[in-house]
């Protein structure tokens, strides 16, 4: 296949036809922050929005997940607008998550985490309420517990199930602000196909799901 | 292209307007009086059904040899149950009744069509020219409009095939089928017609992408009208549903499509009864299914009913609804065209957009451009609602002003009050104040005003409203109505809902207003799709035009339109109170209405709840209940210790039936 080499914050860097804008950025170590994308996706969600970089020729910042590598590309990917619609994302995320890292699982391998060191901002957004979810502990699945307060909503472990197994054991439910994470009520262990399958949990990027039986 | 002539029709579709035409002389040699009752949904919610149930019985009791003509909707909101009665033999012309009750109906067959007494004192107009009765076309409400595409809405029977085709119907589909289909998209494109979803969008354009596009191809009716105050789509499929099947089937030619789609929220159960069983009447007569009207070509349409999601509207929320999936919109692009349900190309239009085009491609591209304005051609369907004298459906060319929209065509503003705005384009649109109301209407300079077309709902505003609250009531809307999936809509859009609410409870903080502005802006160029994008463009805009009234809320805890119940108070003139009346007393829910010690109405301000009951009761003699702002205004009068014995309270008067 061949490759493509375009322009990314005055580098020159490479990247094989078709990949996203994103991945080839990550392949060559720019760090642009993500949580929705995964490695070989063919259609990303592009529902976290913060991938966002500015293309030269584009009256607004574009998402880097959705748009496919091209050689006339000239990306930045910190100027003061993509850097205010990031800052608002996770602002926005983090005003519905429970922030209480000390005894979270995620603590030290949290995108969360990560994305507000990179963007510069505390974990606790001023000038935005907070809301939480109820009930703070889903713990109707067999193996998982789930955590909407911590949930983000990315869709990666959705993604990883239905990529695994056929079809997806998790979805989302509910409309608008109130949407979460269902198993389709599954509570019996033999509606599932893989019992020690983790690859939601390892996936998550903040820790929102969690193994029953311990690590 | 000029009008196809006699040669140019197939013989399957002369059959078909032979059989039709038979059945109108039929009509016409029976004689005798037709009644035509509107009967779409806006008609029965307003009656219809009984008024027809009325006639039907007097009628059979009489022996009258009329017949009942089960038609869709005129468009004329406010008198409905509308009624015609044509009655040849009575000397009169066809007339137009309005708010024709049970009581009404059976009096109109038992005068009119009996003894022939058209009753002048309920007669709303006569549909032609005559020397009798005032025309309709003399109201501006009729003449300033202009029909092309709801012209047969309210005057054939949506149920019966023949109407239509008796009407010329299915003649542009005959043509274009034996029409190449590079040539069909070329009228079109020549004529300007752009989708009348809300984005605008070349209709030609996107038929020739699909066109270019590899793979089996799909088109799909999207019908999938959910904007709160805008039912032109209803009403269309309801009116004439086969004008949007042809226009469909058009489509599906020009685009090389096998199969077609009609999405419709099941919301509207007649839309969707009517539409369905248009299908199969049509396939019944060859012109959908296989080997359409003997041409060779094929068109499968099925009826897809969608639950009830706003956000489904949206193409591609509605194909992954089609294929069975939560209905969440995705990047695009690619756009439909080139992948769409289940990977295919699919072209998805609007009901109007499909309406259009059986017209386009029988009076030309050269017609359609002699409407509307350069890069708007065309008209425009409105639903025009909220304060105004004649709300209903309204098409218009485009490019007529706002002001004579509202005021020359639908009546202005009721009750000798002031404007104050108009919602163009429901949730995802602006609010415009009367500053913008010379400004033409159509798709570019609205979009330059903040606001835009949609799908074509018009609120007005009278000055008794409340931008804040109106802002309010339309994210409320847009936050339910999001899918959820992307964070600018599903959490940008309930912080900007709370701040609304805090400001129209008297709690809006210092940097409220700065705060909506910001969050606005990022939701709208960050979010996924165009729920998103569009959901803040009602605060941005009342924010832009109406920005005192936001100031005095929070600052003044004031609220200028008297809406926001915890900024108002209610008290009672005492210089207006009439002593002993009881009238507001009565009506109180909460008992917050007291009697004071000299006789006359107090209000008890915690106690009530600012139903506004006591302002209606009031008799307008005395007119003495007034709304303050912000509440603290309100004199305080005091709830004597010993209740005042009032007149209600008297033995002699509880007993009173």
């Amino acid at each position: 296949m061949s490759r493509i080499s375009f322009q990314v914050n005055d580098r020159k860097i490479s990247a094989p036809e078709g990949m996203s804008l994103l991945g080839a950025c990550l392949n060559a170590d720019i760090h642009i922050p993500h949580l929705c994308y995964m490695e070989g996706m063919t259609e990303p969600p592009a529902s976290c929005r913060l991938c966002f970089v500015e293309i030269e020729g584009r009256r607004e910042p574009v998402t880097a997940c959705t748009l496919p590598v091209r050689s006339d590309l000239k990306v930045r990917t910190d100027t003061p607008a993509v850097r205010r619609l990031q800052r608002t994302a996770l602002r926005l995320l983090l005003s519905v998550h429970h922030v209480d890292c000390k005894h979270c699982i995620a603590n030290y391998k949290c995108e969360l985490q990560r994305t507000a060191r990179f963007l510069g901002i505390g974990l606790k957004p001023k000038h935005l309420d907070h809301y939480s979810k109820e009930p703070e502990v889903d713990d109707t699945h067999p193996h998982l517990i789930h955590r909407p307060n911590r949930c983000v909503l990315c869709g990666r472990c959705i993604h990883i199930c239905e990529s695994r197994h056929g079809r997806a054991y998790i979805a989302m439910a509910r409309r608008g602000f109130d949407t979460v994470l269902t198993f389709y009520g599954s509570t019996d262990a033999i509606d599932l196909p893989a019992p020690d399958c983790t690859a939601c949990i390892d996936v998550c990027p903040v820790g929102a799901l969690e193994s029953k039986h311990g690590e | 292209m000029s009008p196809p002539d006699k040669r140019s029709r197939s013989a399957a579709y002369l059959a078909l307007q032979e059989t039709a035409l038979q059945e109108q002389e039929e009509h016409a040699e029976t004689g005798g009086p037709v009644i035509h009752i509107g009967l779409a949904t806006c008609g029965i919610a307003a009656g219809a059904l009984e008024t027809r149930h009325a006639f039907e019985q007097v009628l059979a009791e009489r022996k009258i040899p009329a017949r009942i003509h089960p038609v869709g909707c005129l468009g004329h909101c406010y008198a409905e149950p509308v009624v015609i009665i044509d009655h040849p033999d009575s000397g009169f012309p066809p007339i137009f009744y309005h708010e024709v009750t049970p009581g009404k109906a059976k009096m109109l067959a038992r005068l009119f069509l009996e003894e022939g007494d058209p009753r002048f004192e309920h007669v709303y107009g006569a549909m032609k020219p005559n020397d009798l009765i005032p025309s309709v076309m003399e109201f501006s409400r009729f003449s300033r409009e202009h029909r092309v595409v709801m012209e047969k809405c309210g005057r054939i029977d949506p149920g019966d095939l023949n109407e239509y085709i008796a009407e010329g119907g299915y003649r542009a589909l005959d043509a274009v089928l034996r029409m190449d289909p590079g040539q069909v998209i070329e009228t079109v494109t020549a004529s300007g017609l752009r989708g009348r979803g809300g984005a605008g969008f070349p209709t030609g354009l996107k038929w020739e992408r699909a066109r270019t596009a590899f793979g089996d191809k799909l088109v799909i009716c999207n019908a999938d009208e959910g904007d709160p105050g805008a039912y032109m789509d209803r009403a269309i499929i309801e009116s004439d549903p086969h004008q949007v099947l042809e226009g469909l089937a058009i489509c599906a030619h020009a685009a090389g499509a096998g199969e077609g789609g009609i999405y419709i929220r099941s919301e509207y159960p007649l839309a969707v009864r009517i539409i369905t069983r248009a299908v199969e009447q049509a396939r019944q007569a060859g012109l959908l299914g296989k080997n359409i009207l003997g041409s060779g070509i094929d068109l499968e349409v099925t009826v897809f009913q969608g639950s009830g999601a706003f956000v489904c509207g949206e193409e591609t929320g509605l194909i992954q609804s089609m294929e069975g999936r939560r209905g969440m919109p995705r990047h695009r692009p690619p756009y439909p065209v080139s992948r769409g349900f289940q990977g295919r190309p699919t072209v998805i239009n609007n009901v109007k957009t499909l309406a259009y085009l059986p017209l386009i491609l029988q009076r030309g591209a050269e017609w359609f451009r002699s409407l509307g304005t350069e890069h708007s051609p065309g008209t425009a369907v409105f639903s025009v609602v909220g304060d105004v004298v004649h709300p209903g459906l309204v098409e218009i060319p485009m490019g007529v002003t706002l002001r004579t929209l509202i005021f020359d065509i639908c009546g202005g503003i009721p009750k000798h009050k002031g404007f104050k705005a108009v919602q163009i384009g429901g949730p995802s649109g602006g609010c415009l104040p009367e500053s913008f109301l010379d400004i033409p209407i159509d798709f570019d300079s609205l979009t330059e005003a903040g606001a835009m077309m949609g799908s074509g709902g018009l609120v007005v505003m009278d000055e008794a409203t409340c931008v804040v609250n109106v802002s309010r009531y339309f994210l409320d809307f847009t936050q339910k109505e999001s899918c959820g999936k992307c964070t600018f809509c599903r959490i940008g859009a309930r912080h900007l809902l709370d701040i609304l609410t805090r400001i129209t409870c008297g709690n809006g903080r210092d940097g409220d207003l700065e705060q909506l502005e910001r969050l606005s802006r990022d939701i709208k160029q960050g979010s996924l799709c165009g729920l998103g994008r569009t959901a803040p463009n009602p605060i941005l805009t009342s924010l832009a035009y109406f920005r005192e009234e936001y100031e005095t809320h929070v600052q003044d805890g004031r609220c200028p339109g008297m809406m926001c119940r915890p900024l108002t108070a209610f008290y009672i003139d005492l210089e207006k109170c009439a002593r002993g009346c009881d009238a507001c007393a009565t009506c109180c829910p909460t008992d917050a209405v007291f009697t004071t010690s000299t006789r006359k109405k107090g209000i008890d301000l915690d106690t009530c709840v600012k139903c506004g009951e006591c302002v209606t009761a009031c008799p307008p003699e005395y007119d003495a209940v007034r709304r303050v702002s912000p509440a603290h205004l309100a004199p305080v009068v005091e709830r004597p210790a010993e209740p005042v014995e009032s007149a209600a309270d008297k033995p002699e008067n509880r007993e009173a039936p």
